[in-house]
């Protein structure tokens, strides 16, 4: 990161008429009060800054700029130096993340709120004359009057999300639950308005509000799961590379989105970055990780003159190169049309909700119109008729079948996100409990996709560590990190896809390939090292891609819970072949392309199983985006992220217990389907019959949507025993 | 009864005083940062300061 001083990031920064700019970074490392302070701190004293604030909660830092003053890169430089790397975001999805939505639910929600607990200030005492208090007629007219002033307007504001759903969806010519709840409502005002005329004891305000104020609940609820899962999207988004740096031909770095990025611009990237576009290497040497790509393990040469890929991670050298591609001509965009596809196919699926609705919207009309037919039919005169039928709709009223599934998806997906799993949305959940069989990707996902040093004798380690200590190459990073803290060897000369040459207590020495150290190796491997003092023996650190810690248990859970699991990757047969064996998987294909990898997952379906695709490269991202079910871990590329229903972070133990989390979940989801279909059962033949009052309504209504939420407690209970 | 028609208004006037207060609290974003808020309450320093200095010119 030292190559930042030249940056120019004004292009993340609004400026407004004044000239006062506006910027928003993604800050990590921030956990509490005293990073809050530390943050907030370092970019007020950056100059030009104005003001800064900082959301601890979502992580966004938003920076206000003097007019005409202030640079974005200075601001990003100071956070970096507190120790909290910050990445800035497209102004436009800055303006795109405020939850107007959710706000206006809220408020709605406060509404009836106020509404359900106010009107029953005067439906209670009605209640009570029911049951042979006394209470006259015109007593309760009154009161019905109170109750309509308050529940009228409340549940007209309240029911506002209800009605413009309800409405969009009979344009489509399609019933979706909001209309029999739309209906239901507005039916409900209107024959307690002709109640209330007519000095008659059936008026329902109370159970207009309380009904909105229930369903509020869970839609409020089910929005809070969605927003948070885009959001997190988006930021995972921001922190891959949006950008490039583009060398100009004043000589000027610049970074550019990577949109804005034309064939034959020269491009600069640094090791640890990511090549934007397709390019030529046109000056600097480097090695290149192409994992992500074809999910090799082993590093590639690039000198000028090589083709490059986008999506390759510049591992050691700095390169200059050449763009051969805009961004959406590059390789990567044939492996994003693919995706495209696939998520099209995958949002064909019913959800569990729909098809409730499906099954429930017709029964219930046809029975309130049966009941309505019925009643005039028997002699009891229209306006009974009328009261019936709308008792029918009130007590029946999806509250219960309306929170059945946001409630239940809520506490599963906390549950999940308390163990580093990022649930996006409910779908995925009950796509997920629905699978038979699970592909793995190899690198990266069984595997930790770094190289690990295999077992070397102490003394050796530590003789070459200060030279590993100055190196960015990945394999001398590993053995650094097997070393430990100590000291760094001087006069260090890095010599790109070669090794390191530095002094260490003034002796001379090399770390890096055989040629470079000096050591005629024929077997020379991508996977080795080679240490030596000047004229002294020399000695090779052998590396491996070691599987995760937890790969070996999470295979054999996903055995316990009747899922049969299979390896397919890109890279060759040797490590793929060792990887399975060790993780205990007998199904393993290699060296496949990432179009080989969509062809197997589609054969699979195709044969009736349900898969879940478990991977993290850009090879992957089709394939994830085809599979019923995806999971891809949080070190994926944005791609594959994008293309995943669930991100997990830490081990592989997480993908057995999202499942088991899911399962569960539908467990409990069809639970409260069940619970609803029973009450409705017993309440409908009830309202029919004429035995249903306001307060028999209101019990039965407020008592099935809190037995479904308890129902949906129950999620959390299992995970404290 | 009398009682009562004196008592009804003035509690829902108490309602929705809170109803008006719960809208206050949403317009001026109260709920976007809760572990941030938790944290300022608690440290001079980061209270509202952002704020104070940018009024000045």
């Amino acid at each position: 990161m030292t190559a930042l001083a030249a940056r120019d990031l004004s292009a993340f920064v609004a400026r407004d008429a004044e000239a006062r700019g506006r910027l928003e970074l993604l800050v990590t490392g921030a956990r509490c009060g005293a990073c809050l302070a530390k943050i907030e701190k370092a970019a007020r004293e950056a100059p030009g800054v104005e003001a800064a604030r900082f959301n601890l909660t979502t992580g966004k830092l938003a920076v206000t700029l003097a007019p005409r003053a202030g640079d974005a890169a200075v601001v990003v430089e100071a956070l970096d130096a507190a120790g909290y790397p910050a990445t800035p975001f497209d102004p436009a999805q800055a303006i795109e993340s405020e939850d107007r939505e959710g706000r206006g639910l809220a408020l709605a929600l406060g509404v009836a709120g106020f509404g359900a607990g106010n009107v029953m200030m005067f439906t209670v005492p009605v209640w009570a004359g029911l049951f042979g208090q006394e209470l006259d007629g015109t007593t309760r007219e009154v009161m019905y009057w109170f109750a309509a002033a308050i529940a009228t307007p409340c549940a007209l504001f309240a029911g506002m999300p209800f009605f413009r759903s309800a409405w969009s969806s009979l344009r489509r010519r399609k019933a979706n639950m909001d209309v029999p709840i739309s209906i239901g409502v507005i039916l409900t005002l209107i024959v307690s308005f002709s109640e209330t005329f007519q000095k008659g004891e059936h008026a329902y305000f109370d159970a207009a509000v309380t009904l909105l104020f229930l369903l509020l609940i869970g839609r409020y609820l089910d929005h809070k799961l969605r927003v948070r899962a885009r959001s997190a999207a988006r930021d995972l988004l921001a922190l891959q590379v949006p950008s490039a740096t583009r060398l100009d031909s004043d000589g000027v770095e610049r970074t550019v989105p990577i949109r804005d990025v034309e064939v034959g611009d020269r491009l600069v990237v640094v090791p640890g970055d990511r090549i934007p576009v397709d390019a030529v290497v046109e000056d600097g040497s480097s090695d290149l990780d192409n994992a992500l790509i074809s999910g090799e393990t082993a590093a590639a040469l690039a000198s000028p003159g090589t083709r490059t890929h986008a999506g390759a991670l510049n591992l050691s050298g700095r390169l200059i190169l050449r763009a051969a591609a805009r961004s959406e001509d590059s390789a990567v965009a044939a492996i994003a049309r693919l995706m495209e596809a696939g998520a099209q196919s995958r949002s064909a699926y019913v959800r569990l909700a729909d098809k409730a609705a499906a099954l429930y919207v017709p029964i219930v009309h046809t029975l309130a119109l049966l009941t309505f037919a019925g009643v005039w039919a028997v002699g009891l005169g229209p306006r009974e008729a009328l009261l019936r039928a709308a008792a029918v709709l009130i007590i029946t009223c999806p509250c219960a079948l309306g929170l059945a599934v946001p409630a239940v998806q809520i506490v599963a997906s906390g549950r999940l996100f308390r163990r580093g799993v990022l649930v996006k949305s409910g779908a995925a959940l009950e796509r997920l409990a629905e699978i038979t069989h699970v592909v793995f990707d190899k690198t990266g996902v069984l595997t930790e996709g770094r190289p690990r040093l295999i077992a070397a004798p102490a003394s050796v380690i530590a003789m070459a560590a200060p030279l590993a200590r100055a190196s960015r190459h990945p394999l001398a990073r590993s053995l650094a990190d097997a070393a430990g803290r100590g000291e760094v060897a001087t006069d260090i000369v890095e010599v790109a896809g070669m090794g390191v040459e530095g002094m260490i207590d003034g002796r001379k020495a090399r770390l890096g390939r055989a040629g470079f150290v000096g050591v005629d190796s024929t077997a020379a491997s991508e996977t080795e090292l080679w240490f030596g003092f000047e004229g002294d023996t020399k000695m090779r650190f052998a590396f491996e891609d070691a599987l995760r810690a937890d790969t070996r248990s999470a295979v054999a859970a996903l055995h316990d819970l009747g899922l049969s699991v299979e390896v397919v990757s890109g890279d060759v047969a040797g490590p793929v072949a060792a990887a399975a064996t060790q993780a205990g998987i007998h199904r393993w294909t290699a060296g496949v392309t990432p179009f080989d990898k969509v062809a197997i997952v589609e054969r699979l379906q195709a044969s009736g199983r349900k898969v879940l695709m478990v991977g993290d490269g850009l090879n992957d991202a089709a394939a994830l985006a085809k599979a019923h079910a995806s999971m891809a871990p949080g070190s994926a590329v944005d791609a594959s992220q994008n293309a995943a229903d669930l991100v997990f972070s830490g081990g592989l133990s997480a993908v057995p217990e999202a499942i088991r989390v899911a399962r569960r979940a539908r467990k409990r989801v069809v639970e409260n389907f069940g619970f609803s279909a029973l009450y409705n059962l017993v309440a409908a033949p009830a309202a029919i019959f004429g035995l249903v009052n306001p307060f028999v309504a209101a019990l039965a209504m407020s008592g099935s949507s809190l037995v479904v939420i308890l129902n949906a407690m129950r999620m959390n209970l299992g995970e404290r025993r | 009864m009398n009682i009562f028609l004196l008592l009804a208004p003035f509690s829902l006037l108490l309602g929705l005083t809170g109803l008006v207060a719960f809208w206050w609290t949403l317009r001026a974003r109260q709920y976007e940062d809760p572990q941030g808020d938790a944290a300022r309450i608690l440290d001079d320093h980061l209270r509202e300061g952002p704020d104070d200095e940018a009024e000045q010119p």
